[in-house]
């Protein structure tokens, strides 16, 4: 059994116990345990079941690339899945409960899948995605996300807050262990500033439970003296709990910090993403240790020899009472040494090698442990607990020499560099014969702006495997720290064991303990001829699971490249991509949820439509009132209120989102002349017109109202939506193209607060206001001028977009919500109402107004529209004139705008096409147009609509049939699409 | 008269750094390109100072001139002197290519103060603050809109959009939420 010892344990607090609790039994540890450590410590080997074959899983690493103790972490609204037991920390409260198991962790019904193995071969995604396909949606999905799935997504929303924050430095390592240390001091020591980040708790990583002597002293002494002097220095920002997650182009590093998860509720933000930019960046991420593949490598109990060496002096917790240990490389045995004093029972160390010898075997022989040269596993005993391991022949094919019993196997073959952050960028490894592993290939390192290494690895990311040499390579020349030298043989690459295992065993014997991928599954894609390795990953799922095949990536590459006859070099890697380790979605969402999720733009009225509680709309990111329903009324009857009222009284409009930019200079009357397709340069000063912004093809991008402002400046009004765009335009073309005309712009959209005064009554509340001339004499329709209204200073235009008499004052945003407050209060006497967009909507489709958006979808251009008469034929050029020349556009058999009246008065549906005779090519009725605009009118009492159909208005009279949804068909009349006062007598009063 | 409201009539927080929405401030965008005759004249008649150099922001006496792009200064005064400056512009630069506008209202201006500010906008804007310095104006943008600002003795002066005023406050606050602070 796995327990706490009386003694030891260098990170643990034993004054400071914690309660927590796993599938609901309640447990204790200590401050400093992870939460790994702790289910160790109380006996709880066994943590979760695999994906495919639901076989018993557990704790097999200390770090994070643990494959199989994913928990469920929490609950309600903290409940977070697939969190890592090894690299979470325990806090008092902590509830965990096991994932991927059903009905309970260790009665687990999916274990069937075990005898049904042979169901569910490698490839079976690939195979039945292909075919029978209707069985995937009716037979293998609902099957497979009952029985497999990882943890479940939280329902409730997460209480905790996460953050961004942006960081600079000249020097970024990533990786505290002794290698980033030392990196990070003779880099700082020369000035730099230098940003040091490690993923744990603690600094030094793995040197001190290793036992190194640096600089004649442990090297947890060294670590905490050479962190105290980084300290010091001002130049230097440590950060705890920081992984190193993506590296990206010129020198942008994306590093998560967990800040509150081990203090949940404290007030700080659960994490922040740091999105630091660095000049360089040393990857010191150190290495991981490889799993060996022998039948049975997947039974609790079985786990890696460095994690047994972990749990036990960093936590004081053994894995076992009685641990096997299984090696093809000297490391492995400072976990035998470990053990044996704590006090441990380690029966044999079995190691793959013929000749082993060396410091660490001496050492351990010396400590009285049986030494197995040349063995190995041929099967581990046990189902959900190791009980024991069979010991065979390494060169043989696994006959069984002996059975010894133990309840763990601390396991080591060999170490893979953590390479992943050099290579997100592009940085090429190179296989290390001698280590049997891939290290950075310092020849081929990714590359900056400059064409020189933006990344450089160091220590055991960069293969430097022992303390000496990690050292060295991550003082890049300076004087390193001394390392006490251990003396340590060759490793041996071992990638089946034993070596001449037949298919029984390797059908057992586990590469990806979280997919269920088999030394098996990789000899059977090969042999289906899956060579590339980047096929065999996706065809067998190797490598796919949450640790992204941490631990099964270079023993997967093995055995493809053995079963391909060929070297590991040749078959490479598959492409290591950011994050290194899971980020979770609420520290890329960073502070963007709630009410800052993203910019809601407000004009100064907006406070008074909150008051009157207006039903809102999104306009670009504006919030525009749609309607003011009043007590009683649903949003219907409300907007038909609103438009009989502004036809016959008077409607007020908060028209401040209007785009508003201003152009001025000596070209200026030449460049609205090629944006507009009218003419802008002979507009006199005080007087307004209609104009038409086109694209290069010619399509139709946007319309609004020009006004000329003096000599040299015009004012040029855009859809609320196309302030920005347009304003982005004309800066294009200013900025690229017409660099040497003599223009500056200005978008002045939120100096102003614009309210439309719109009905009969408009002038008579204008007058009441008083200050200035509104006459029709001296303002007449189309004109503005500057002048004073109830003590405002406003420019009022007299422009319509409804077909009454109405006027635009503009008064500065400061004082736009006192003059909307004016005009309500000097208008009630008038009828004055607040209207929303969709009267304004409404309106102007009676007069037959388009709007951009509803006429335009992008292929509408404006002769489409019958607006030539908004179209210049004297021009030479304006932006979209040759486009429009173009012979489809040109066509005269382009749907054209026209007006429908239906003939029983029934709305047509939004989106309704017009109907033509028989089928196309697919089967599918024609058409022959479609609806553009469609509302009640609350002014005529019937149902108006424009639309685009081929003909136009040539088809006048003509009654045509609109779909429905529901499968009938409409009938109206093509008429003209001013339905409303066509003479405009109402607006020129 | 009506006296002119600031987008967020003066909100505040206090956090482990404090925020104030202040102004209206009088605020003039003067484009021109830094060769155009009278420019010297027109900038220091407007703000006392000189034309900014580039991504200067210059003082005096509750004036000052920033410099926003190679064509465009960004001026600023008090509220209700703008009118007069803009005519002192019109004389001082009568005849040039320029063109000057009030954007008063336009905007919206924080005040971020305590010795942490810099962290606030650390999590906001993609600014190396460390080398920003006194003097210094930062066209940048906060989370998802655009911004300047710039330090000064006791934190610094952000400039939003008017429109963007609530959500900017929005992050500045949630930026400045005790217990987030480095």
């Amino acid at each position: 059994m796995s327990t706490r010892l009386a003694r030891g344990g260098r990170l643990i607090d034993r004054s400071q116990p914690y309660e927590f609790s796993f599938n609901g039994s309640p447990m204790t540890g200590f401050a400093g345990d992870t939460l790994a450590s702790a289910l160790l410590a109380n006996n709880q080997m066994l943590v979760g079941r695999s994906f495919k074959y639901h076989r018993p899983r557990g704790i097999v690493a200390a770090g994070p690339e643990e494959p199989n103790a994913l928990i469920n972490l929490g609950s309600g609204a903290r409940l977070e899945p697939n969190q890592r037991a090894t690299t979470t920390e325990l806090f008092d409260g902590l509830q965990a409960s096991s994932q991927n198991h059903w009905p309970s962790l260790n009665y687990d019904i999916g274990v069937v899948n075990n005898y049904a193995a042979r169901f569910l071969p490698a490839g079976f995604y690939y195979k039945t995605f292909i075919h029978p396909r209707a069985a995937w949606k009716h037979v293998f999905e609902p099957i497979i996300r009952k029985s497999a799935g990882l943890g479940r997504a939280p329902r409730e929303m997460d209480v905790d807050r996460y953050e961004q924050a942006y960081a600079f430095c000249d020097v970024l390592v990533v990786g505290g262990g002794i290698a980033g240390l030392q990196a990070a001091l003779l880099v700082a020591q020369s000035g730099a500033t230098v940003i040091l980040l490690e993923q744990t708790a603690h600094w030094g990583g793995r040197s001190p439970v290793d036992g190194d002597i640096i600089d004649g002293m442990p090297a947890a002494v060294w670590v905490n003296n050479t962190v105290q002097a980084l300290e010091k220095l001002h130049n230097v920002t440590l950060q705890l709990r920081c992984t190193g997650a993506g590296v990206y182009d010129h020198g942008y590093v994306l590093a998560d910090q967990k800040i509150a998860d081990h203090t949940p509720g404290d007030g700080r933000p659960k994490q922040r993403l740091w999105r630091i930019r660095a000049a360089q960046i040393v990857t010191a991420t150190g290495a991981i240790e490889r799993p060996l593949s022998f039948a049975g490598n997947d039974i609790p109990g079985v786990m890696l020899a460095a994690a047994v060496r972990d749990y036990v002096v960093n936590f004081a917790v053994s894995p076992g009472d009685r641990t096997v240990v299984v090696t093809n490389n000297d490391d492995a045995y400072r976990t035998a040494i470990a053990l044996k004093q704590a006090g441990l029972d380690v029966p044999c160390i079995i190691d793959a090698r013929a000749q082993v010898t060396g410091d660490l075997p001496d050492r351990a022989r010396a400590l009285g442990i049986r030494v197995e040269a040349g063995r190995g596993i041929a099967k581990v005993i046990g189902s959900k607990r190791v009980t024991g391991v069979a010991l065979c022949v390494q060169a043989g094919e696994g006959a069984v020499l002996e059975e010894i019993l133990c309840d763990a196997v601390a396991m080591s073959g060999g170490w893979s560099p953590v390479v992943h952050l050099y290579s997100h960028c592009g940085g090429k490894l190179i296989w290390d014969t001698s280590q049997a592993h891939f290290r950075p290939d310092a020849a081929r390192p990714p590359t900056g702006v400059d064409g020189r290494a933006m990344v450089v690895a160091v220590g055991a990311a960069n293969g430097a495997m022992t303390a000496q040499a990690a050292l060295t390579d991550a003082a890049n020349g300076k004087a390193a720290a001394k390392a006490d030298v251990v003396d340590e043989a060759a490793m041996e690459a071992v990638w089946i064991m034993p070596q001449g295992a037949g298919i029984k065993l390797k059908s057992k014997m586990w590469l990806d303990y979280q997919n269920d991928v088999k030394v098996s599954d990789v000899q059977l894609a090969a042999r289906e001829g899956y060579e590339s390795v980047e096929h065999t990953k996706r065809y067998t799922t190797l490598g796919m699971a949450t640790d992204q095949g941490k631990l099964s990536n270079i023993n997967g590459l093995a055995i493809l490249a053995e079963a391909l006859h060929t070297e590991i070099p040749q078959v490479g890697t598959t492409t290591f991509r950011p994050p290194y380790t899971p980020v979770t979605l609420g520290a890329l969402a960073g502070e963007a949820r709630g009410a800052i999720f993203q910019p809601l733009r407000r004009t100064p009225m907006q406070d008074w439509h909150e008051a009157q509680q207006a039903y809102f709309e999104p306009v670009g990111l504006w919030r525009r009132p749609y309607c003011f329903p009043q007590p009683g009324e649903n949003h219907e009857q409300a907007v038909h209120r609103e438009v009989r009222n502004t036809r016959s009284a008077l409607g007020l409009l908060d028209a401040s989102t209007l785009g508003k930019i201003i152009v001025k200079g000596p070209d200026a009357g030449r460049f609205l002349d090629m944006l507009y397709t009218g003419v802008m340069s002979t507009l006199p000063i005080g007087k307004c017109r209609y104009g038409l912004m086109c694209t290069e093809n010619g399509f139709l991008s946007d319309d609004g109202v020009v006004a000329r402002i003096d000599d040299q400046t015009w004012l040029c009004h855009t859809t609320s939506g196309g302030a920005d765009r347009i304003h982005a335009h004309m800066e294009d073309w200013l900025q690229c193209e017409w660099w040497d005309w003599q223009v500056y712009t200005a978008n002045i959209t939120e100096q102003l607060a614009q309210v439309a005064v719109v009905g009969p009554n408009a002038r008579k509340l204008l007058e009441k206001l008083g200050g200035m001339d509104v006459s029709a004499v001296t303002l007449p329709f189309m004109t503005w001028i500057d002048g004073t209204l109830a003590g405002f200073p406003v420019r009022a235009y007299r422009i319509s977009f409804s077909g009454e008499l109405s006027y635009e004052i503009a008064v500065p945003a400061s004082l736009g919500a006192a003059f909307w407050a004016a005009c309500h209060a000097a208008g009630a006497e008038f009828g004055a109402m607040a209207y929303g967009t969709e009267a304004l909507h409404i309106m102007r489709a009676e007069k037959g107004f388009i709007m951009i958006g509803d006429e335009t979808d992008g292929t509408v251009i404006p002769q489409d529209l019958n607006l030539g008469w908004a179209i210049s034929k004297k021009k030479t050029d304006y932006l979209g004139k040759r486009g429009q020349e173009r012979s489809f556009l040109a066509s005269p058999d382009r749907p054209r705008l026209a007006g429908f009246e239906t003939l029983d008065g029934a709305v047509i549906p939004d989106g309704a096409y017009i109907l033509a005779a028989g089928t196309n090519a697919n089967g599918q009725r024609n058409t022959q147009g479609r609806v553009t605009s469609t509302y009640y009118s609350p002014t005529l009492k019937r149902g108006i609509a424009m639309g685009l159909i081929r003909g136009g208005l040539d088809r006048m009279g003509d009654v045509v049939e609109f779909n429905t949804i529901a499968g009938g068909v409409i009938a109206a009349k093509v008429v003209d699409p001013v339905f409303y006062d066509k003479d405009g007598d109402k607006q020129n009063v | 008269m009506f006296e002119p409201v600031s987008a967020l009539g003066h909100a505040s927080f206090d956090g482990f750094a404090s925020i104030a929405e202040i102004g209206p401030v009088g605020m003039i965008s003067l484009r021109a390109t830094a060769d155009v005759k009278g420019l010297a004249k027109a900038v220091k008649v407007v703000t006392g100072t000189a034309v900014p150099r580039l991504r200067q922001i210059v003082q005096a006496g509750g004036r000052a001139a920033g410099w926003m792009s190679p064509d465009e200064y960004l001026l600023i005064l008090p509220y209700a002197d703008t009118a007069a400056a803009m005519v002192a512009l019109d004389k001082a630069l009568a005849g040039q290519h320029y063109l000057a506008v009030v954007v008063s209202d336009a905007r919206a201006v924080f005040k971020i103060s305590g010795d942490k500010a810099d962290q606030i906008l650390a999590k906001l804007s993609p600014v190396d603050l460390a080398k920003l310095p006194i003097g210094e104006i930062r066209r940048t943008r906060t989370a998802q809109v655009a911004a300047a600002f710039w330090r000064e003795e006791d934190g610094f002066t952000l400039v939003c959009f008017r429109s963007m005023a609530d959500y900017v406050m929005g992050l500045l606050k949630h930026s400045a939420l005790p217990g987030s602070e480095f």
